[in-house]
């Protein structure tokens, strides 16, 4: 009887395990494996030999990838906090206008259906130093001076403010979809409770909505931490292939081993390319331990 | 404090634009310092006019005064309520002191103040021990005690229970209902609660209020109501079994079923309902009474007896139901095919005109 399950599961679970050899393990371990590669020429197939810490410590010794280790944190600690926070306020003020709401939530969602890079470039425009919306709203408010967000003067700081401002508005679409339908879920009558225990309306958000929605945070945070370590759209859709003024200056991880990765004549890049993913894989799998142990404590439930 | 209701309207629309108007016009007052049972058939507004004291509804038309206080259009948290859910809304992620500290929380008492009630309302529904767990580590008993200590701990003008024990097991119903009247005769609060259970609102009310349809339909202490049941529908639904009830007239005085005398009235010749409570019926030893039946069934639980008579004819004037019993003491030894007399206790038996009024 057992037995007979077992094969039945096996069965059952075989188009899927196919399609993740095919696509997801393989990839992995050929990534693994080319790593360690030394002198790899994709295109003709060659390599001049092995070597195991070789090409990370070069990638480790290469400031353009600090660089883009330093972009996407600071995307990932900013971001993803400040775009929980506000959808968590905009699923919470949802709620508070039950007529509205389906025409909102069309509206809120809409970011999620539309192409990032197509979005980016649509951003590119607003934050243009002449024509840009943002200028203008910003001169409307007294604010004299023409900040240079992207352009060929713009800095570091108006560029990542930029993209920061970008990456929050395209990711609250989701987040706001999944808290609305996370809170339909909670009991009505803990909210009655609330009322008549004269709780105020932040305390009711702070002690109650917050507490019985944190294993749907805890969710969101981990996937939208790891979607935030893998940005790169973004970056291409705003910025452009040049990645930012001056170039490579918004560079990512991600953007990091598609730059190598595209490198195929040199020698050894493709290998480069390999080792800075597997660092990123390896970034993604720490950050989702240390978000399931706080889970273990500050979760409910 | 007195609670009193005036001409208090609830309507629901349904999705259908249908109007049903769960509270109707609704006059009552609830005197101060007692225990009140809300009871009715479910549907019948009892649980709407508990949230509506509660303003957690809004009504349509009316008013509500604590005392001389018009509460009518006050939010719930000004109210001064506290408020036992159903199912008890304990919030899972508090732990019990978390929970009945937390209404002193956001009406900022002192800290050490809070604790103190937070400890002694504990001890008052006997929890004192239990105060650093989990609603869920807690049995159906004890989570309902938490609920009430929620509920009184910020000292509320009146205290509301809905259906407080329905989602207890019967022995800890039992238990938990007498643990209701202790703590209410302790706290001396005005205390209103909702239930569908007839032996539940007589055994600890102070008095019952019948509702159906929206409508009170009447109010007294449970004995009273029992025993002076105003219509029909109050009659049936108080008393376990339920009361008898045939179609009789009254003729030159004489109360008749299917032309069997059952009692005497001076109430002028008509067709009316007849309605005898089980208990009323009495075996009559010298089996002269006209009224006699042939027993189906013999229940016998301790010192009573019920008999359980089949009524199998088409013109039968038994309304509602096939069977209806009589309670007698035990020490009569009836067995099934017994051909029994019975005489009809006079205070037992109510005579309704057709329309359901008490005649």
């Amino acid at each position: 009887m057992e037995t007979k399950n077992n094969w039945k599961a096996w069965l059952y679970l075989a188009p899927m395990l196919l399609l993740m050899s095919v696509f997801t393990f393989y990839p992995l371990i050929n990534a693994f494996i080319i790593s360690f590669y030394k002198g790899y020429r994709p295109l003709q197939n060659s390599i001049e030999g092995f070597t195991l810490l070789g090409n990370y410590l070069l990638i480790l010794r290469n400031p353009l990838f600090w660089n883009a280790m330093k972009n996407t944190f600071v995307i990932a600690f900013i971001s993803v906090p400040v775009s929980i926070f506000l959808s968590l306020a905009i699923a919470v003020g949802l709620k508070s206008i039950p007529k509205l709401n389906k025409f909102f939530q069309t509206v809120f969602f809409l970011p999620y259906v539309t192409n990032s890079i197509a979005v980016g470039m649509a951003f590119a425009v607003m934050f243009h130093k002449n024509y840009g919306l943002i200028n203008a709203i910003l001169e409307r408010l007294g604010f004299a001076g023409r900040i240079d967000w992207i352009g060929g003067t713009s800095s570091w700081w108006t560029q990542m403010v930029a993209l920061l401002i970008f990456t929050v508005w395209e990711s609250l679409a989701f987040k706001i979809l999944v808290f609305t339908s996370g809170m339909q879920n909670i009991d009505k009558q803990y909210y009655d409770a609330a009322k008549i225990d004269s709780a105020s309306k932040w305390t009711v958000f702070r002690r109650i909505t917050v507490p019985l929605l944190s294993p749907i945070i805890l969710y969101i945070s981990i996937t939208s931490m790891i979607g935030a370590l893998k940005a790169y759209n973004s970056v291409i859709g705003l910025f452009g292939v040049k990645l930012g003024n001056p170039s490579n200056s918004m560079i990512t991880i991600v953007a990091f081993v598609y730059k190598y990765r595209a490198e195929l004549a040199s020698p050894g890049y493709y290998s480069y390319a390999a080792a800075s993913a597997i660092i990123l894989f390896i970034i993604t799998v720490i950050f989702s331990l240390i978000q399931g142990a706080v889970s273990k404590k500050r979760v409910h439930y | 404090m007195d609670i009193k209701m005036v001409n208090l309207t609830k309507i629901f629309t349904s999705k259908n634009r249908k109007e049903v108007q769960a509270v109707s016009h609704v006059d009552l007052t609830i005197p101060s310092g007692k225990l009140i049972g809300l009871l009715g058939p479910s549907g019948c507004g009892k649980s709407t006019t508990l949230y509506l004291i509660a303003g957690l509804l809004k009504q349509n038309e009316g008013q509500i005064f604590f005392g001389e206080d018009e509460v009518s259009e006050m939010p719930p948290e000004k109210r001064g309520i506290g408020l036992v859910f159903q199912n008890y809304a304990l919030y899972p992620h508090f732990t019990v002191r978390e929970n009945i500290l937390f209404p002193l929380q956001n009406l900022h008492v002192p800290k050490e103040e809070a604790k103190q009630r937070t400890f002694e309302m504990a001890k008052l529904v006997g929890l004192e021990e239990m105060l650093d767990r989990k609603p869920k580590e807690l049995s159906g008993g004890q989570q309902q005690r938490v609920a009430i200590a929620r509920a009184l701990v910020k000292k509320p003008r009146v205290l509301l229970l809905d259906e407080p024990l329905s989602n207890l097991d019967a022995r800890l119903r039992l238990q938990t209902r007498e643990e209701i009247k202790r703590i209410q005769r302790e706290t001396g609060i005005t205390t209103v609660f909702v239930t569908h259970d007839q032996e539940e609102a007589m055994s600890i009310s102070d008095e019952i209020v019948v509702m159906k349809d929206g409508v009170i339909q009447q109010m007294g202490q449970p004995q009273d109501v029992y025993d002076h049941p105003v219509n029909l529908f109050v009659a049936k639904f108080l008393g376990s079994p339920q009361i008898n009830v045939f179609d009789g007239v009254i003729e030159a005085g004489k109360v008749l079923i299917d032309g069997m005398a059952v009692g005497a009235t001076e109430l002028p010749d008509q067709k009316v309902v007849i309605g005898i409570r089980p208990e009323g019926l009495q075996v009559d030893k010298t089996a002269l009474s006209p009224f006699k039946f042939e027993i189906d069934l013999v229940e016998t639980i301790g010192r009573d007896t019920t008999l359980i008579i089949e009524v199998t004819s088409e013109e039968s004037t038994l309304l509602d139901k096939k069977t209806f019993k009589a309670i007698v003491d035990a020490e009569n030894r009836i067995r099934p095919k017994d051909v029994i007399h019975f005489v009809v206790k006079p205070e037992k038996m109510h005579i309704f005109g057709l329309d359901g009024k008490h005649l």
